[in-house]
């Protein structure tokens, strides 16, 4: 099997960063970002999830087949995402 | 330690196909929770995009200060339960022991400062049907839809973690007993993916619930 090479001291420094993207959410919580205040809240949860997939989850010394299912989990969730966005956005609401 | 031949199902050529098969198994059930918790997702986006004024109005509400030690708490399970594994894989069973305790009991502080924190919801009249003043906001319906979300999507992601809990105290049991080694520990590799996907959803959850207005 792939072995990880992720070491004790590797998860501790990542972790440093985990927290660090946190208090970077709740300080934003506070600022008004216009149409960015979503997005920002948004891309600071996927670096937060891609630290922990890639590391802690060691998928990124993972098999290539872990990684098909890893990414089509997301591209699935994609898919319903953006299936149900192009009928909600382009319907008419009368409300 | 257990001898190789117990920790080896009959189906398996050797312990590394059965650890590399657990592992993409739980990758494969991970893939269907992320459909069911994208179900949630989607219906959040949705209304969001509907009513994003209530939406943002009540959101501010939700107690951030509960929401972010929370996050810290999780984030810090993951840690432990990371430092598990890696425990496993060199075959330290103190360590190992020490660390799925560990990350079980900060699963269950997440759950009590949650518990405090939906009766502060409460005692705020953040609960439709339960305790809510309609004539405080100027359009009520969409901020009970954002509420009954937030408990909807807060709620199974708690029961995602008392799964998760279970899990670790019966690994925590097992490890105990010498069941692991650095040869089989499949179990905690497999129980470990598990409680950091429960984590990953939570982060998305912060800034969903507590981040759509300003404070």
């Amino acid at each position: 099997m792939p072995q990880p090479v992720e070491t004790p001291r590797m998860y501790v420094a990542i972790f440093a960063g985990l927290i660090a993207l946190t208090a970077a959410t709740v300080a934003l919580c506070h600022f008004d970002l216009g149409a960015f205040h979503g997005a920002a809240g948004l891309g600071i949860a996927g670096a937060k999830a891609a630290l922990i997939v890639l590391f802690f989850m060691h998928v990124r010394s993972g098999s290539r087949l872990i990684w098909v299912i890893a990414l089509s989990g997301l591209f699935w969730l994609g898919i319903l995402l953006s299936l149900t966005l192009t009928d909600v956005l382009t319907r008419s609401w009368s409300m | 330690m257990a001898a190789k031949s117990d920790s080896l199902a009959p189906h398996f050529a050797d312990l590394e196909q059965q650890h590399e098969a657990a592992t993409l198994g739980m990758w494969i059930f991970l893939a269907t929770e992320l459909m069911f918790f994208g179900g949630l997702f989607t219906a959040y986006t949705v209304y969001r995009h509907r009513y994003p004024e209530e939406f943002a109005a009540a959101s501010t509400r939700l107690n951030l200060v509960f929401g972010g030690v929370n996050t810290v708490v999780l984030l810090t399970s993951s840690l432990t339960m990371a430092l598990a594994v890696y425990a496993a894989r060199v075959g330290r069973r103190d360590w190992l022991i020490s660390c799925l305790g560990l990350t079980g009991l900060l699963g269950a502080a997440f759950l009590v400062i949650k518990g405090f924190e939906y009766h502060g919801d409460y005692a705020d009249n953040l609960v439709p049907g339960l305790a809510f003043v309609e004539s405080e906001w100027p359009k009520p319906a969409g901020v009970k839809l954002f509420l009954l979300l937030y408990y909807l999507m807060t709620g199974v992601h708690a029961l995602h973690l008392i799964i998760g809990i279970v899990l670790m105290s019966v690994l925590a049991a097992l490890a105990r007993r010498g069941r692991y080694s650095s040869e089989y520990y499949a179990p905690v590799e497999v129980g470990g993916l598990y409680w950091h996907f429960v984590d990953v959803i939570w982060i998305f959850l912060l800034p969903l619930l507590y981040m759509v207005g300003v404070r």
